[in-house]
């Protein structure tokens, strides 16, 4: 009997946490097909009376969203594969190659960890303005090419790739780059895709250098974009809500079809010592 | 030779990245800091000045910086034990033996951390509305006045400590449950045969087990709650009556709103300062309470 007790207590709560956690979620995909000024009634909706994609057509007709979108991707997936190539060499020459002073940079870029990036956005913005990178894509990509946190997710990674298989290449006579080719990558898959999913989620949301480097509202990506629309449009909230779907639901889709992996990118990270 | 040559092949690119996009401007900022560094120096150099401390007195002088200073603890001090609190919480209850559903539970718990900050914001702006917002209708059912949630300056901090928990408490929830289940089921087998309440099992085992997590979890949490920044920039453009600026904003705003680098500059290493001085009373505090 107690036990029962328990057990409707403990999924109880969970249900209402889950409805807290979900329903702004919900909702803004409920009001984005409301009708025009239909979401500002007391009390408040919950589904629209005739849902319709109105507020879908206006965004991408009229607000340039197809644009927004483009360039989201675009950055995303730059940022991403950029990310891949830089960070996966670097990880993995930190685990298993030797080269002088390699334990003193890495314990550099360790400490270096505590510093916040905003630090360093002013200069970094003179700097690529003195590249001719501000008001680019490049702006956006160039920074986000290499992390730290990247390097350090594919170090401890790879440091569970045998010595022996590499040795065993070697021997056979194949070069460093043909051993990372064939033999390490496929060994680091699991953790190319998380890497990969990390820095898609973290570009595609990320808002404050974006928000910085990017004048052109040509050039702007979706959370950008979203920011400056909804200033303007304060009392158009159904359009409001359509354009946050279509900011939210990407990632969303991406982290549930890849949840493991990002989950493991996650612990990872936290877990360092 | 070769293999000590590909080892720089490989690191190289991504060294050269982080040191000319990371290194090299936390370095420049702190030099620009000592420089009246405006939007004239931007248009030509030749008006740049080095002013040694200057920006850092005058800034320690203004009142909108101890404001935003002000502000930024109160989000610190009050959201990061409710986000932990929160995360703690539901990681507790996904880890009871009775929890059913746990991957949908996690999944949906876990949801609100990978969307986008701004989208996000943009619809609990909505669901703060004083008048059609679904918060207040919900308050109102349980006999609570209509607030004014992003228009009163005494709810608009807590406006967005409400949001940023929601926002993140899955973040942690998920570290902390990986922390749970790595507690040996003996040790809590042998508290219940001792007669341990559930209470008692949670104080002496689960707490003590969990310790050395939960204060990486705070330590991680607080750095990163001081770098607020998005939630009001979307949600009230600082105010109202500079209610919510914090001192990121105010960083914001300084230089790219007004072209300010170098006091800009100023504000980012004092807001560094910061939180390194307290990772490092945090750190220090976890270690003196004895050895893991």
């Amino acid at each position: 009997m107690k036990r029962l007790r328990g057990s409707a207590l403990v999924n109880g709560l969970l249900a209402a946490a889950a409805i807290v956690t979900l329903f702004p979620l919900l909702w803004m995909l409920s009001a984005s097909l409301m009708a025009a000024g239909e979401a500002s009634a007391g009390p408040p909706p919950l589904l629209p009376s005739h849902p319709s994609l109105a507020n879908y057509r206006e965004l991408f007709a009229h607000a340039g969203m197809w644009r927004y979108l483009g360039n989201s991707v675009l950055l995303a997936t730059a940022a991403t594969l950029g990310s891949l190539a830089f960070n996966v060499a670097a990880g993995y020459a930190f685990a298993k190659l030797s080269f002088a002073g390699r334990e003193r940079i890495f314990r550099v870029l360790l400490g270096a960890l505590v510093i916040p990036g905003q630090v360093a956005m002013v200069p970094l913005f003179l700097e690529l303005k003195a590249l001719g990178l501000v008001n680019t894509y490049g702006g956006v990509i160039v920074p986000a090419l290499a992390s730290i946190f990247g390097i350090f997710l594919v170090r401890q990674y790879a440091q569970s790739i045998p010595d022996e298989l590499l040795e065993a290449a070697r021997i056979d006579g194949a070069s460093e780059f043909r051993i990372f080719a064939s033999v390490v990558l496929p060994a680091l898959k699991p953790i190319l895709v998380t890497l990969a999913v990390f820095t898609l989620l973290g570009t595609w949301n990320d808002f404050m250098w974006p928000l910085i480097v990017l004048t052109d509202s040509d050039l702007y990506t979706l959370p950008v974009a979203l920011a400056s629309l909804s200033r303007e449009h304060v009392q158009d909230n159904e359009l409001m809500m359509a354009g946050s779907v279509v900011t939210i639901v990407p990632v969303l889709l991406v982290f549930l079809s890849l949840q493991r992996y990002y989950l493991r990118g996650l612990l990872a990270g936290s877990v360092k010592g | 030779m070769t293999r000590r040559r590909a080892a720089w092949v490989f690191v190289g690119p991504a060294l050269a990245v982080i040191g000319v996009f990371f290194f090299l401007p936390v370095v420049a900022a702190l030099g620009l800091s000592f420089t009246d560094f405006d939007i004239y120096a931007l248009a030509n150099l030749a008006n740049l000045r080095f002013v040694g401390l200057r920006n850092y007195i005058e800034l320690l002088q203004r009142a909108e910086f101890w404001n935003a200073l002000g502000n930024t603890l109160y989000f610190v001090l009050v959201g990061v034990p409710l986000s932990i609190g929160a995360s703690l919480g539901t990681a507790l209850l996904l880890n009871a033996r009775a929890a059913r559903f746990k991957a949908f539970f996690r999944t949906a718990l876990f949801a609100p951390v990978v969307t986008t900050l701004v989208a996000a914001a943009v619809v609990w702006r909505y669901l703060f509305n004083t008048r059609y917002g679904w918060l207040n209708y919900a308050l109102g059912a349980l006999g609570v006045p209509a607030i004014d949630w992003l228009g009163d300056p005494h709810f608009s901090m807590p406006a967005i400590i409400v949001f940023a928990v929601w926002k993140n408490f899955g973040y942690n929830m998920v570290i902390l449950l990986a922390g749970l289940q790595a507690i040996p089921e003996e040790l809590y087998e042998a508290a219940r045969i001792d007669g341990a309440s559930a209470w008692r099992r949670f104080v002496h085992v689960t707490l003590p087990m969990l310790a050395p997590m939960l204060s990486m979890v705070a330590i991680l949490t607080v750095a990163g709650y001081f770098q607020l920044f998005a939630e009001p920039y979307v949600m009230t453009q600082g105010g109202p009556l500079q209610s919510t600026v914090s001192v990121l904003y105010l960083m914001y705003e300084e230089g790219f709103k007004w072209w300010n680098l170098g006091s800009a500059s100023a504000v980012a290493f004092v807001l560094f300062a910061l939180m390194f001085a307290v990772t490092g009373a945090q750190l220090s505090l976890v270690r003196r309470r004895g050895p893991r």
